[in-house]
């Protein structure tokens, strides 16, 4: 990956796009610190990642929440000890505190009733937002979010889409999501950053992307024919803006 | 928390295999007890030299060095298969951005587990061993029950038992951590974590067979 430079910021949720195979993953990963740049800093609020010593990365590690593309749930725990597993670690909330934190992020992401299942007995769209209630519990700085609505219909996909925007804005924090769902873009994306072939091609919000002129932008936005007609009738309507 | 987990790897690593290890121990001493028979059937050798050989077989190598072999396979493959899963869906890297040392949670106490219980199932595979001797012994008529009981008490060498419980000790750790090893830096999917599961037992195998030699060599 190279020429990435881009800001995310604070109480919005962030997008970042592009094909399948584009770099969206590792890009994402490289941002966390699961994979090592050769080059350039990773600044949170100033502070460089990339810079940070094993003890300083472990503090920034407890600020950030990371909901992965299968979930990855602890398949060993039920769900309320996967919640409950980021408390135990690193709180120091009594067991009432810590049950009611749980409470909290389960009713959050409208888990009901499925306290003491296992990963493997819920179905996918619930391992995704138990997920998110793992991710928040530790009320999070910074929320990334590894293409969190693939494999899912287009209504629990939409559903988990507000969830996280929702989340977003009740915490004030900053939220960075993979995705290559135009439908999340055109819901959520209130800041875009485009990459093609590992490089930074575009950033915008989801208002500019359908009158963009990068040819490799256009060729993924209207892939789906629907958009293309969304950005017709907003020609017609605003022919001064042609 | 940690804590916890060292006493959750001793039951599912160590208490659950002590089924097998009876199982493999008895027929194993039985089996010794009837090839020692076998050999020994001139009038020459005192019939309680059954017991002591099958003591001393099961002492010095079987209940070390073979049950370590099968226990490779038991809990080598398990220890892989369970962090290689664990590595391809992503939950060691969702330890790691929770800021969990994921190495320290989920190889040390199995580590700790495997070579704390090693010595222990060693000593129950004897016991098992020699009661299987004790069974099959008398049973075939291949040595009476007393001169069996005589025997497995002549000349017994308290150090064969020290130098048998290093030897688990060391075993316990190889077979904790090479599977280890192996399943944390796993790449792939499923039929990855099989491979590696394979590889894992395998060099486990192999490096026990070396250990073997070398603590031998060192301690007798």
């Amino acid at each position: 990956m190279k020429n990435i430079s881009t800001l995310f910021y604070k109480g919005k949720t962030n997008l970042i796009i592009g094909r399948s195979g584009s770099g969206k993953t590792v890009l994402l990963k490289a941002i966390v610190g699961l994979h090592e740049v050769d080059s350039g800093e990773i600044l949170y609020d100033g502070r460089d990642f990339t810079r940070m010593g094993q003890k300083e990365r472990k503090g920034l590690r407890r600020e950030m929440g990371m909901v992965f593309q299968g979930g990855a749930l602890f398949d060993s725990m039920t769900v309320e000890e996967n919640v409950r597993f980021p408390l135990d670690m690193f709180s120091e909330m009594s067991i009432a505190e810590k049950q009611k934190q749980v409470d909290f992020c389960l009713d959050r992401v409208n888990i009901k009733g499925a306290h003491q299942l296992y990963p493997s007995e819920i179905s996918g769209g619930m391992q995704k937002r138990v997920a998110i209630a793992r991710a928040i519990s530790l009320n999070p700085k910074y929320l990334f979010c590894d293409e969190p609505n693939s494999g899912l219909d287009p209504e629990t996909a939409l559903l988990i889409d507000d969830l996280i925007h929702d989340i977003t804005l009740d915490l004030d924090i900053t939220t960075i999501i993979n995705t290559h769902d135009m439908n999340s873009v055109m819901e959520i994306g209130e800041q875009i950053l485009f990459i093609s072939e590992g490089e930074m091609c575009w950033t915008g919000n989801k208002e500019e992307i359908l009158d963009t002129e990068n040819q490799k932008l256009q060729e993924f936005v209207f892939a789906n024919k629907q958009y293309q007609q969304v950005r017709d009738e907003k020609r017609r309507n605003n022919p001064e803006k042609i | 928390m940690y804590f916890t987990k060292i006493f959750t790897e001793i039951e599912s690593l160590g208490i659950n295999s002590v089924g097998i290890v009876a199982i493999i121990s008895i027929f194993m001493g039985g089996i010794m007890t009837l090839q020692v028979a076998y050999n020994m059937e001139n009038p020459i050798f005192p019939t309680y030299l059954v017991g002591l050989g099958n003591r001393d077989t099961l002492i010095l190598e079987f209940s070390s060095t073979i049950m370590g072999l099968i226990m490779a396979g038991k809990i080598g493959s398990n220890i892989t298969s369970e962090i290689g899963s664990m590595k391809v869906t992503e939950q060691i890297d969702s330890l790691e951005i929770m800021g969990v040392n994921s190495a320290a949670y989920l190889i040390l106490p199995k580590i700790i587990a495997v070579v704390c219980i090693f010595p222990f199932l060693f000593i129950l595979s004897v016991f098992f061993g020699l009661i299987g001797g004790l069974i099959v012994g008398p049973a075939v008529g291949a040595v009476t029950a007393a001169d069996y009981l005589n025997g497995i008490q002549y000349l017994f060498v308290p150090y064969y038992v020290t130098y048998s419980i290093i030897k688990t000790l060391c075993f316990g750790f190889l077979i904790a951590t090479i599977p280890a090893y192996f399943g944390y830096f796993v790449e792939g999917g499923a039929f990855e974590v099989g491979a590696a599961s394979t590889k894992a037992v395998v060099n486990t195998n192999i490096m026990i067979l070396v250990f073997d030699l070398i603590l031998t060599q060192l301690l007798l």
